[in-house]
């Protein structure tokens, strides 16, 4: 009698245990969608400062300015989860090339603000990616445990549905094709 | 001994991170098993050897506990204190912080407590018994050596041992490891009159004696094995701490050309001592050459730590 009520008890404490993992997980996998949202936020608010700043030592590079503007409006305005990918590539893509270009100006890398700008944005930039490398751990650890037993029943019984992973549009994919070979 | 063995074994080749992470937490978890098995054993010789029961085994491992959680607690503030390290904010040491910032977003972590010490011998250690008291500090002659990547790699190993609960992993060990100090100290300690007054009972015979000398043996051997098996696992968690750096960052050139760097500095840390040794990103108070393969070591040596890093690449 004792052994018995000893498994129910046992196996009521199981359950308890794995959907309350099931249910953390989850919360984990949106919280890291959010976080991906705060940076991409921070982002847009750092590039009018980087442009108005770098606009009067780039004269001659209006046009790299110009797309950075600009990609960061439509990556603004746009809708769409896929859509919402592409355009912040295309940020990301060109910020990376002014970036590049700054270092072919010396007084533009030895003034402070610029430099602090760009730490700034650096470090937006890898919280980004980063953001998004968490947000797929998140999944990977959520949907695993979605697919493997003894959770997986649990999981079935209380509609329990898998996460989709962050892709990286083929822009960004570009050039590790070429590293590959 | 054939305990090296099992937990220095060269890595194979070619080793995903997710591979080496799984590796190492499984030996972690074995070396324990056995230092446990030797307090348990020397505990049962001991307890046989002397009729005393498991009165000296308990004693042992309370006193331990009681060790251990002191420095659970408060480990953290003596440790800071004791290499006079000064908490930094984003102010004083932007990139800094973006850097721990950026690799607690990779983590999941809250932002630890950052500390620099004003030290020009390039390390780095970290704190803390959970991620919420987490704290990590760096010494200003590793920050000026380092580019953004390797700053990053470095971080990505400290900010490991506290997302790995290396800390609360090492005062399990210290426990079990001065438990069996202390047991086999009492043991030697009482041999004097211990033999004497089972003479006087006159209660047990000669397999008392068998188990005496038994019992001396391990309490000279034991302590010493569990020391090596102490430093193997601290051996093993760098590896560790190594490997989860990679998870984060997914760049294992960043530590390895850190590790690099701080290989060639043969300057030993004057803050750091012997107590707090195991927590910093190489040992700090070996001269260089000393800091090659040994049994009794605090941590793998650095040219074995680079080449794995690269294998992961």
């Amino acid at each position: 009698m004792i052994i018995l009520l000893g498994i129910v008890v046992l196996v009521a404490l199981w359950f308890i245990l794995s959907y309350n993992g099931l249910v953390s997980a989850r919360n984990m996998v949106k919280n890291a969608w959010s976080q991906i949202d705060v940076q991409l936020k921070r982002r847009y608010d750092l590039i009018p400062n980087l442009v108005e700043v770098v606009r009067d030592y780039m004269a001659y590079e209006q046009e790299t300015l110009e797309k950075v503007v600009k990609a960061r409006q439509t990556a603004i305005d746009v809708s769409g989860v896929k859509e919402q990918a592409q355009a912040e590539a295309q940020l990301t893509a060109s910020l990376r090339q002014l970036f590049a270009l700054v270092e072919n100006y010396p007084q533009l890398k030895a003034n402070e603000n610029v430099g602090r700008l760009q730490e700034e944005l650096t470090t937006t930039e890898n919280k980004i990616s980063f953001a998004r490398q968490h947000y797929n751990d998140s999944v990977m650890r959520y949907n695993t445990k979605l697919q493997t037993i003894p959770t997986n029943m649990i999981a079935g019984m209380f509609n329990f549905t898998a996460e989709t992973f962050f892709e990286t549009p083929t822009e960004e994919r570009g050039p590790v094709k070429v590293d590959l070979r | 001994m054939s305990m090296q063995i099992a937990s220095d074994l060269p890595a194979p080749a070619r080793r995903s991170f997710y591979e080496e992470i799984a590796a190492n937490k499984r030996r972690s978890v074995f070396l324990i098993i056995v230092i446990a098995a030797l307090l348990i054993l020397l505990g049962y010789t001991f307890g046989e050897a002397y009729g005393l029961g498991y009165g000296g085994v308990a004693f042992a491992v309370i006193l331990g506990i009681v060790s251990g959680l002191a420095s659970y607690y408060g480990g953290a503030r003596m440790v800071l204190a004791a290499s006079r390290a000064g908490e930094v904010n984003r102010d004083e040491q932007p990139q800094l912080v973006n850097v721990i910032e950026e690799l607690c977003i990779a983590g999941g972590l809250p932002t630890p407590k950052i500390y620099l010490i004003d030290d020009t011998a390039p390390n780095a250690f970290a704190t803390g018994r959970d991620p919420q008291h987490a704290a990590v500090a760096i010494t200003t002659g590793l920050l000026q050596k380092l580019n953004r990547a390797q700053l990053q790699g470095v971080m990505a190993h400290e900010l490991s041992h506290v997302r790995n609960y290396d800390i609360l992993f090492a005062t399990m060990v210290g426990i079990l490891v001065g438990s069996i100090a202390l047991l086999a100290d009492i043991a030697l300690r009482s041999m004097r009159w211990g033999i004497g007054g089972r003479r006087r009972s006159g209660k047990n015979g000669g397999g008392n004696a068998i188990f005496a000398i038994i019992a001396i043996v391990l309490a000279i051997l034991a302590p010493i094995f569990a020391k090596m098996l102490q430093l193997s696992i601290s051996r093993k968690r760098e590896y560790l701490a190594d490997a989860s750096g990679v998870q984060l960052t997914r760049d294992p050139e960043g530590l390895a050309g850190a590790l690099e760097i701080i290989g060639r500095d043969a300057e030993v840390l004057e803050v750091a001592n012997r107590a707090t040794q195991h927590l910093y990103i190489v040992n700090p108070i070996k001269p260089f050459e000393d800091r090659v393969k040994s049994l009794f070591s605090t941590h793998p040596p650095i040219e074995e730590r680079i080449r794995r890093l690269r294998a992961m690449a």
